[in-house]
């Protein structure tokens, strides 16, 4: 379709003017190295995809790119000068415009005017001219084929329409380069057209744009060129037209497993937890499935996709407004956290930094956090039995700590997870819910996590495990279910599942081909 | 839905209530509707209305001051010592003298809480005390009698330059208008809706957050100072123990019944006019109906949490949102 | 780095020497204060060489110093009651009226405890349930409160009270009053609870992180919801207290005695934003100000001015507690 509006013959790549280069882009979180000398080119006027599963670094490559994070190592350089993006402000100046997939807004303001702030930088106390503003955002919205009331305040507005206002204000920026971050996922196949043809028309005019996104039809019919990452590292630059579905997803999985997995033997006894119906608006709709004992069952699919909507639902976080929970066969009613403890369920959660450790408050604390009657007895605490506990779990866990007295923050990320998990294993739960449970955890210690996640089984626990690594998922896994946004979308007994047939079933693929559902 | 509909558009809602209210007054007390009541309803609020204008930019901001009752009493202070202490200096001396002094004791404020990033509400709790204390320090515990306050000052609540209006009524009007000018047409004005709505993301749009909250804490404190010139003309005197005791709390229950969320980035100057308006009717209609003054302090505290309530009944979506079950 | 040790950790028991760790308490910077303030004292004015000086002194300042022990359980579990000195007035004046329209003093004494805890629970209704912030919900009921005692009273003072009920800052047990004994019965009372139980270990852990004790299973709600309600009791007995000691209620009995309640939790070092504090520092920063407060009164500085010293320290206290902690934590 837009194959004639470009002319990226092979031979002429080295012709095409160059807006960004990236030099051995290296990237560290906590010491965890996130992206590695990623060396990349964008093109002034194409659209470029960045592909991969999540965790790949693709997000990070874009907000370095931003200046959300700086790069640990590694050089920029735009228009082949070397550009220092201290921060996103920074970044717009220079025109680098990156769209978040939660939009940033003040949703107090109207729309015109989260439009123009930030883009004048007119006298502080020179005039706001309404009339204009109304003007300037009028035609914008026109340009995207959206009717709406800009003096409206963004509160309530939908994702979406967020969405549209922040490329609204790339547009009126006159960004050189606009990098949208998943941007089609809460839109309808309406508006996906409409934002296609607008990208379509901003590189005609010569911007770039870096489009991240799971959905392959999407990427095809709109990108030129395609990146794909996998842990960290780029793996690919390619014409799109030259790569089939096949050859994109074998490249983005096809990761070798890192750490020893035990093939854990099933032994499954009775149902243990079974969920039916389970809905909650805008996050899933009717998820049912059962786990028995000894049973580990995977959750895969994306981020956003509703896995840990379901998991906090379960756990009585932010529960269901229907369907039912039965533990042991007995519906149970679990309205809030204690009430899912009381039921022998225990859960470690993906966000361990705000939901799982209590920051300043020693190791000990932490671990006997949820057993107070096994530390204190009689209702008051029994120091040193606390201590002895506590002990008896870091000696279990091999948590590496200098003293159960020390705060829990001082600890590396797989030393916490293992107390937080730790905390679990003192209830003695019945239905373990493990999300992301290594996460941001070393590749030595993982393979600690996978030891003990095949001893719990074996012990007639059962496990729900929620994981975006898809070799973890699948050799830990004695089936393995999918959810793709809000949707159980496959179920698959161990030997059926497969890095190709999970990812199929996790991409969402309707959108472009037009299955009408409005936005959430 | 409709109460919410009609409460979205606030400035509508707080008309209707004035009217029915005075409606209701005057059914009662057929003396309530006469245009000298309205004469003393508007002679009651412009001190309230001038410092409304300053800490509702500061709620808008998603701060509060406790302190201005303080600053008020201090600047007025300040001015009548000045007028008594120095009879031959001009008497403008005395009202600049009252600006700045409000408006240092508001720098203040803004320092402590942006540099330590402290809970506004704790800090102006204890400026609250120590300006109060520093006040009675300074002036010896004296009251400025009213001989010296300057005729021109007490003048201004008496006589008039156009229409019979007096002098402070117009006063109050222009800083009315001018605080809307400020917040609705200028960027510094916008940028303070802009942190109040999303403090986070507001360095993302290149607003420096600290220096606007800081600038919004002195004019608070400075509209407070004027605020204190005009208790002088309007009372005929300054009491360290009296000016302006108790006097937040006057202020910030008209401006939340007026629409200002207490969350930051929302509020009108109108709205808050018409809160000052309607908590003025009802102050002055009290005694009219021969109900105690002593109900003043619980209808403001009932106004303050009424307020807080529909608030967030209008951010939930509806009444039926509010007790709804929290997510997180 | 320490992660890298062996588990084995009995050798060596804290990340930082425990004198270092000791010396960077907030509570310990308050007691050298006291100390310092004691001897200041001493050295001014003879007065504070009598031990039965200071403690009828502290008769005076007994009442807040009992809401703040509970004020500072609320403060360390991430909330804040600026209410109390307002449910002080307004539970008295319930007394005072009760007693008055003929209600015999044991079943006002019971009206007035009952309002301290409708009060109380209505301030946890606001914050709890409909998710207001309590630092502006309880600005709001403090300026209720307080009208509302002002309607009942209205300027009049209520007094003619029994004898045996009048004057218990006279009374003594072993030469300490009995308010005074009644606080430090409360201290060790709630130093227990807070140090010792499996409620108080919660309740650090709600103010460290919300979020993560709600996952942990525990019952956040409730346990806000129980310490809100204790604020109002409380603040019922204190307003008996303080209205046995005055012979005399009156609405605005207690005014401004937020102020102080603040003042002293936030000078005995617990962190404004939660998770930290002791019934120690709370205790130790009480006798703090009853020795300024005193200090000033024989030095013939009018209580008036006092307010200047009251509101510099609260402000003081916050920004170095602030930083003590955020320091420890870095």
């Amino acid at each position: 379709m837009s194959a004639s509006t470009q002319s990226i013959g092979g031979q002429s790549a080295a012709d095409r003017a160059i807006l960004l280069s990236a030099r051995g882009i290296t990237k560290q979180f906590a010491g965890v190295e996130v992206l590695r000398d990623v060396d990349l080119d964008l093109y002034a006027g194409e659209i470029h995809a960045l592909l991969g599963e999540n965790g790949a670094g693709k997000s990070t490559f874009a907000k370095i790119v931003a200046g959300v994070h700086r790069p640990s190592r590694g050089v920029l350089l735009l228009n082949n000068a070397r550009i220092e993006v201290l921060s996103p402000l920074a970044a717009q100046k220079l025109g680098i415009t990156l769209i978040h997939q939660e939009p940033i807004s003040f949703p107090d303001l109207s729309i015109s005017e989260n439009l123009a702030l930030g883009r004048d930088d007119g006298k502080p106390l020179g005039r706001v001219r309404w009339a204009e503003l109304k003007r300037e955002a009028n035609s914008l919205m026109a340009q995207l084929g959206i009717m709406i009331d800009v003096t409206r305040p963004m509160r309530g507005l939908s994702i979406a329409d967020q969405q549209m206002v922040e490329i609204a204000r790339a547009l009126a920026s006159e960004s050189k380069l606009i990098i949208m971050d998943e941007p089609t996922a809460p839109l309808t196949p309406k508006e996906v057209e409409t934002l296609f043809g607008i990208s379509r028309q901003l590189r005609n005019e010569g911007r770039s744009i870096v489009f991240i996104s799971h959905r392959l039809e999407e990427v095809r019919a709109l990108c030129d060129r395609v990146t794909i990452f996998r842990d960290g590292n780029k793996i690919a630059t390619e014409e799109t037209k030259n790569l089939t579905d096949a050859e994109i997803i074998r490249l983005m999985i096809g990761r070798e497993v890192k750490g020893y997995i035990p093939k854990h033997k099933t032994t499954v006894g009775e149902v243990a937890l079974a969920v039916e119906g389970l809905t909650l608006p805008g996050r899933f709709e009717n998820i049912s499935f059962e786990i028995r004992k000894g049973e580990i069952v995977g959750l895969g699919g994306l981020v956003g996709a509703g896995r840990t909507d379901v998991a906090r639902a379960i756990f009585g976080v932010a529960p269901a407004a229907s369907g039912t929970i039965a533990v042991n066969g007995q519906v149970v009613e679990i309205r809030e956290p204690a009430d899912a403890v009381a039921q022998g369920l225990a859960f470690v959660p993906e966000d361990r930094a705000v939901a799982g450790i209590f920051r300043t408050l020693p190791v000990s604390q932490n671990i006997t956090a949820a057993v107070p009657e096994m530390i204190a007895p009689k209702g008051f605490i029994r120091h040193g039995l606390e201590r002895t506990i506590a002990l008896d779990s870091v000696k279990k866990m091999m948590i590496r700590l200098v003293s159960p007295r020390q705060p829990i923050g001082e600890l590396s990320g797989g030393n916490q997870q293992k107390a937080i998990l730790a905390r679990w294993l003192l209830t003695d739960p019945k239905i373990l819910i493990l999300d992301e449970p290594t996460r941001g955890v070393d590749i030595g210690v993982k393979a600690e996590f996978y030891e003990m996640i095949g001893a719990l089984a074996a012990s007639g626990r059962a496990i729900l495990l929620i994981s975006s690594e898809l070799p973890e998922l699948l050799a830990l896994s004695d089936r393995v279910l999918v959810m793709s946004e809000g949707q159980l979308t496959g179920d698959f007994a161990r030997g059926d599942a497969t890095e190709e047939s999970v990812m199929h079933a996790a991409v969402p693929r309707r959108k472009v081909v037009g299955d009408a559902q409005a936005a959430a | 839905m409709t109460i919410i509909a009609l409460l979205r558009r606030r400035e509508a809602g707080i008309i209707v209530m004035i009217v029915i209210f005075s409606l209701f007054v005057g059914v009662l007390q057929p003396r309530f509707l006469t245009s000298e009541t309205l004469r003393i309803v508007l002679l009651a609020v412009p001190l309230v209305m001038i410092a409304a204008m300053g800490e509702m930019m500061v709620i808008v901001a998603r701060h509060v001051d406790l302190s201005i009752g303080s600053i008020l009493g201090f600047s007025s202070i300040v001015a009548g010592m000045l007028w008594r202490d120095h009879p031959g200096l001009p008497v403008l001396l005395g009202v600049v003298a009252a600006l700045a002094t409000g408006s240092a004791l508001g720098l203040v404020n803004g320092l402590v809480v942006t540099i330590f990033r402290l809970p506004s509400i704790i800090v102006t709790l204890g400026t609250l005390s120590l300006y109060r204390g520093l006040l009675f320090f300074y002036s010896d515990s004296r009251q400025v009698d009213p001989q010296y306050i300057p005729r021109d000052i007490i003048g201004m609540s008496q006589t008039s330059p156009i229409f019979g209006i007096p002098w402070i009524i117009i006063v109050a009007c222009v800083i009315a208008l001018a605080t809307y000018f400020f917040l609705d047409h200028t960027r510094l004005g916008r940028q303070i809706y802009a942190i109040g709505s999303n403090p986070t993301a507001a360095p993302l749009r290149g607003i420096r957050a600290a220096p606007v909250t800081i600038l919004v804490f002195v004019i608070s404190g400075a509209l407070a100072g004027v605020a204190g010139v005009l208790y002088a003309s309007r009372f005929g005197y300054v009491n360290p123990g009296i000016t302006g005791v108790g006097f937040e709390f006057t202020v910030i229950a008209p401006i939340v019944i007026g629409g200002v969320s207490i969350n930051g980035g929302v509020g009108s100057v109108g709205g808050t006019a018409l809160g000052v308006l309607l908590l003025g009717a009802v102050s002055v209609a009290l005694p009219v109906l021969g109900v105690s003054g002593f109900w003043q302090n619980a209808i403001y505290g009932a106004v303050i949490l009424f307020a807080l309530v529909i608030d967030r009944s209008v951010r939930q979506g509806g009444l039926k949102g509010l007790l709804a079950r929290d997510a997180a | 780095m320490t992660t890298n040790l062996p588990p084995s950790a009995s050798s060596q028991d804290a990340s930082k020497p425990l004198w270092r760790a000791t010396l960077m308490r907030p509570e310990t910077m308050t007691l050298v204060l006291l100390v310092a303030a004691i001897i200041v004292g001493s050295l001014l004015s003879r007065f504070f060489d009598s031990l039965s000086f200071i403690l009828e002194s502290a008769t005076y300042y007994s009442e807040f110093s009992i809401v703040a022990l509970v004020l500072t359980l609320v403060i360390i579990s991430g909330e804040i009651d600026l209410s109390p000195a307002a449910m002080m007035a307004l539970s008295a004046c319930l007394f005072g009226s009760a007693f008055q329209a003929g209600v015999p003093i044991g079943l006002a004494m019971v009206i007035s405890i009952v309002s301290g805890v409708v009060m109380g629970a209505f301030n946890g209704f606001m914050v709890l349930w409909l998710r207001l912030p309590s630092l502006m919900v309880t600005i709001g009921t403090l300026t209720m409160y307080r009208g509302l005692a002002q309607i009942l009273a209205g300027d009049r003072s209520i007094s003619k009270f029994p004898t045996w009920f009048v004057g218990v800052d006279y009374r003594e047990l072993y030469g300490v009053p009995i308010p005074v004994l009644i606080f430090i019965f409360a201290s060790i009372v709630l130093a227990v609870v807070l140090g010792t139980t499996i409620l108080g270990r919660q309740i650090y852990q709600i103010g460290t992180s919300e979020v993560a004790a709600r996952y942990a299973g525990i019952k956040v709600r409730r346990i806000k919801f129980m310490l809100f309600v204790s604020m109002g009791v409380v603040s019922a007995i204190c307003g008996l207290i303080a209205t046995s000691r005055l012979a005399s209620v009156r609405y605005d009995l207690a005014s401004g005695g937020e102020l102080q309640m603040v003042l002293i939790v936030m000078l005995g070092g617990t962190y404004i934003f939660g998770g930290r504090g002791t019934i120690l520092g709370t205790f130790i920063a009480s006798w703090l100000l009853v020795i300024i407060a005193t200090g000033m009164t024989v030095a013939d500085i009018p209580v008036t001015y006092q307010l200047t010293v009251m509101g510099l320290l609260l402000i003081v206290s916050i920004i170095s507690t602030n930083l003590i902690y955020s320091r420890n934590q870095a």
